[in-house]
């Protein structure tokens, strides 16, 4: 199906946000991410259902100010 | 020393983690300033890139606290969603509050800030609210729920220094017992002196360091400004006059044509 990841229109097999985040390479990694603009725990990932047209946020430590 | 939300920091001067020449000039410059807080962000990762996990690997070795921030954020819910992402990636209630209102001068939206704050504080949260050095504004933060107030002292990345001193002291005064951090604006050492001087309790930069020919070395200079401004306004400084007065006694002085 097609969502939006991090703004980028992407194609993903997987449907649950933890399938996708291992899908897209950051399994394992130090990620946070939201959905539709709303938090999603890591502990909710996987019983976090994306749906078509979805938008996901993932974000990672950064410099900053 | 300032105690943020019951927590003693062994170190006046708060030091952002951007804009550095490479990782290793950023770990010099932090060795330097003896920093006791680090301000770091969250941008989105790319799982091909995987920048995030190497930057996080540096700042562990730094051995500071961490104070994330929601740089960037415009509006109140996009701050809230940030810190939540925040919170989780570096396991800290710790947030720098920043709701943007201004693209020219990122100003804060202090609507927007003191909503977000209310919001985050019930989250649990302990929020550093970046804010003007407006009395009304910093009154409903405390309101809120905060518990340490970071007046800028010029907009962010500028250098300019203090630019309204008169209101930055009004707000030591008028929160005697409230940490005060000078956030933003800063250029050179002799300005995070001054808001020592002041009876503030600690500044944050980040430009000013990252950006000079020799951050290590500008750090170091930060470092001992801090020290010497708080120095000085423990010492309880003389009043200033306008009119000279000797220092060395007149009384005994030779009378010689």
């Amino acid at each position: 199906m097609k969502i939006v990841v991090n703004g980028a229109a992407t194609e993903v097999q997987a449907t649950s946000l933890e399938e996708i985040l291992d899908e897209l390479g950051h399994g394992g990694a130090k990620v946070a991410t939201a959905v539709n603009e709303d938090f999603v725990p890591a502990a909710l990932r996987d019983s976090t259902e994306i749906l078509e047209g979805d938008r996901i946020e993932i974000v990672a430590p950064r410099q900053g100010g | 020393m300032p105690v943020f939300y019951g927590t003693e920091i062994q170190s006046r001067l708060m030091l952002g983690t951007a804009q550095y020449p490479s990782p290793a000039i950023l770990a010099d410059a932090f060795r330097r300033s003896k920093a006791g807080i680090a301000t770091v962000s969250v941008r989105r990762e790319a799982g091909d890139d995987q920048a995030g996990q190497a930057f996080w690997e540096l700042i562990k070795e730094l051995d500071v606290a961490l104070l994330p921030n929601t740089a960037g954020c415009h509006s109140v819910r996009e701050a809230v969603t940030t810190a939540h992402m925040a919170r989780e990636l570096f396991d800290t209630k710790w947030i720098k509050l920043e709701v943007i209102g201004h693209s020219d001068t990122l100003q804060p939206d202090v609507f927007g800030l003191a909503e977000a704050a209310r919001i985050l504080t019930e989250d649990g949260f302990e929020v550093f609210p970046y804010c003007t050095e407006d009395l009304v504004l910093c009154d409903k933060l405390l309101n809120v729920g905060c518990e340490v107030l970071m007046p800028w002292g010029a907009p962010i990345g500028t250098g300019l220094g203090l630019n309204n001193i008169y209101g930055l002291r009004s707000l030591r005064g008028h929160f005697p017992d409230v940490p005060l951090v000078v956030d933003a604006g800063l250029g050179v050492p002799s300005q995070a002196a001054h808001a020592m001087e002041l009876g503030y309790d600690a500044v944050l930069l980040n430009t000013a360091v990252a950006k000079a020919g020799d951050p290590a070395a500008m750090a170091e200079g930060f470092a001992k400004a801090v020290e010497a401004g708080a120095l000085a306004y423990a010492a309880d400084p003389m009043d200033a006059r306008d009119m000279a007065a000797p220092s060395t006694p007149v009384l005994g002085k030779a009378f010689l044509e």
